[in-house]
């Protein structure tokens, strides 16, 4: 059975209310069951009970990410390839409504982007574009994917969904891991964010985790924009579709990220706001839910949240980042696909891992392994 | 005196190089080990470069490098690994660690058999990670494996020998040195482990994640020693039964 049969046996507003049911009890079970829970478990730790033990959440999911990845926390930096955009998700500076100039990067650019990424130390890069399958479609991603293959010990993709046979190729071509974020699982309201282009598809982008698998992707990313809709239930899906997956796809390695709108002047405003607290309250739910799936937190985030939150379960983190073509090697300013918030050198980001106890990891794979 | 092939040993404790908050840390603590052989994760090392910090870190007065092959999901690509890491670091000894599971990393035996067997043939020095499976471990010294490493529990679970019912099969059947490796999170189990009868144990993450990683190595050092001493110097039998105060037999004697 697919993921989607599975969520069509699940109804959003029986999830939401199982949430908002649950209890005191409830969350003292979840968390004796720390590190491999279930998903009633998962219910109670992100529902509103479990706020006020939030403290302990965080110990608790700071002693399972210790354990499991120890003082060390990944670094990754994107690589933004195109901003040509057919989509038109409300909530996205590349939403080929707005009007802004598009690029997309020659080889020659690439080429530029990557060697100064190279000199910044970064061994893990993350390739970007948005959805433009005439323009910036397989064949150009697999060029890309070539020419920035020696210089990398891991290459990743946050890209339009792709076909089976199109990964197992990108994958033998050394493509290592894949972030397809679902944005939200409420399927119903999904089209609200999504009115047009091929992101509109929801059934094609939530099988695209099980094409990812079957084409035998090292790493697949999962991920809600949260501020959508309701964070809780949104997450309760994620974890369900995380089950399913490890259950369907065990020689696949996961990974969740925390991609949260911000209510900034000028731009999309978040349905469902997700204040730190609660944002923490996620990181920690999810890795008492699951110790040994990786977690990762963005340049979205402010230095104070990032410094703080980090130590909490988060397993990667990207620095120094630009959200547009070329943004490395010239200053020239598009609209950026969003805000970023932390600005901060990957130099800086090291030393404030130090200070905290952490190392910085550049290189965590080979390009020999594959 | 511990004996891999022809490579020998004078301290029991091997140790691992992964979730140090430094590479400083990490060697202050390798050194405070006495551990003679690091296991090393050739995706965490560049090879292309000379001054990779990670082994300059480990350049270490008596202490050889045991490359892993962690990442690597079947034989095929362990034996490609294992024939780079002789080549960039001069060592033919190999841990093989074969785990498709990329959640729990547990060990392929099928596929870490394969491997062992080509890459014995080819010289290498093969030290693999295994379940705690006494089959497997004879089929694995049959394919010309050094030693074998069965683990204690889940890796980096800290929870000690949970597999000990299994781990006392292998010791007792095998010709080849046992090395106790994954799971082991106090120097309490590690002693554990020695005085049944293991050649080593190898510990990271009970080192690298306390609190003073150099104090906790210089305590598994202690207490691998005080193990083996044990170990060595026969350890009492131990019974559950009190003794009958009207034996039973006590009427063949009159």
């Amino acid at each position: 059975m697919a993921f989607i049969d599975q969520l069509q046996s699940l109804s959003w507003g029986s999830i939401a209310r199982g949430i908002q049911q649950k209890n005191n009890s409830d969350v003292m079970r979840a968390l004796s069951h720390a590190g491999a829970g279930s998903l009633d478990d998962l219910m109670a730790l992100l529902s509103p009970a479990a706020e006020q033990h939030l403290e302990e959440m965080a110990r608790i999911s700071q002693e399972l990410t210790l354990k499991r990845f120890g003082k060390t926390i990944n670094l990754y930096i994107p690589l933004y390839l195109s901003n040509a955009c057919i989509n038109s998700c409300v909530y996205c500076g590349f939403n080929h409504h707005n009007r802004l100039r598009r690029s997309i990067l020659t080889p020659a650019e690439t080429e530029q982007e990557a060697r100064q990424i190279q000199n910044m130390g970064f061994g893990h890069l993350l390739l970007v574009t948005g959805e433009h399958p005439r323009k910036a479609g397989f064949e150009y991603l697999r060029e890309a994917l070539r020419q920035v293959r020696e210089m990398f010990s891991l290459v990743s993709m946050e890209v339009q969904p792709m076909e089976e046979e199109e990964y197992r190729i990108l994958s033998r071509e050394g493509l290592n891991t894949v972030y397809v974020y679902q944005e939200t699982y409420r399927k119903d309201h999904y089209g609200r964010y999504h009115p047009g282009g091929p992101k509109a598809d929801f059934r094609y982008r939530l099988k695209t985790p099980e094409r990812l698998g079957k084409a035998g992707v090292h790493k697949v990313g999962l991920g809600v924009l949260l501020g959508l809709e309701d964070w809780r239930t949104d997450f309760f899906f994620t974890g369900a579709h995380l089950r399913y997956l490890q259950k369907h796809f065990w020689r696949t390695n996961y990974s969740v990220s925390f991609p949260r709108l911000r209510p900034f002047a000028g731009s999309y405003q978040p349905n469902f706001p997700v204040s730190d607290r609660q944002l923490v309250q996620l990181i920690t739910a999810l890795r008492i839910f699951d110790e040994n799936v990786e977690m990762a937190l963005s340049t979205r985030e402010s230095p104070h949240f990032r410094d703080h939150a980090f130590p909490l379960g988060i397993t990667s983190m990207s620095a120094g980042s630009s959200t547009q073509p070329g943004g490395y090697s010239n200053e020239a300013k598009n609209l950026e696909q969003f805000e970023v918030a932390d600005h901060r050198s990957p130099a800086e980001i090291v030393s404030t891992l130090e200070k905290q106890g952490y190392e910085a990891v550049w290189k965590n794979w080979d390009k020999a392994l594959q | 005196m511990l004996k891999l092939s022809d490579r020998t040993f004078q301290s029991r404790l091997f140790t691992g190089t992964g979730k140090f908050s430094s590479n400083q840390v990490m060697s202050q603590a390798i050194r405070a080990s006495g551990s003679q052989l690091v296991t090393v994760a050739l995706k965490r090392i560049d090879l292309q470069q000379q001054d990779d910090d990670m082994l300059s870190h480990l350049d270490i007065p008596g202490l050889s490098l045991l490359p892993n092959t962690s990442g690597v999901r079947n034989a095929e690509e362990a034996v490609f690994a294992a024939r780079m890491a002789r080549e960039a670091l001069g060592t033919n000894m190999i841990k093989v660690e074969i785990h498709p599971d990329p959640r729990y990393l547990l060990a392929d035996g099928e596929e870490t058999l394969k491997a062992t067997g080509e890459l014995a043939k080819d010289g290498f020095i093969v030290l693999p990670y295994i379940q705690a499976d006494p089959v497997l471990c004879k089929k694995l010294e049959e394919a010309g494996s050094a030693a074998v490493m069965p683990l204690g529990s889940p890796i980096g679970s800290n929870k000690g020998l949970q597999t000990r019912d299994f781990i006392r099969i292998i010791i007792e059947q095998s010709k080849v040195p046992v090395v106790v490796d994954a799971g082991i999170g106090a120097p309490s189990q590690a002693a554990e482990a020695m005085e049944m009868g293991a050649d080593a144990v190898l510990v990271n993450t009970a080192i690298a994640v306390s609190d003073d990683p150099v104090s906790m190595a210089r305590a598994f050092s202690k207490a691998v020693e005080a193990g083996r001493m044990a170990y060595e110097a026969g350890m009492g039998a131990t019974s559950g039964r009190a003794s009958a105060t009207s034996p039973l037999t006590s009427f063949l004697d009159s």
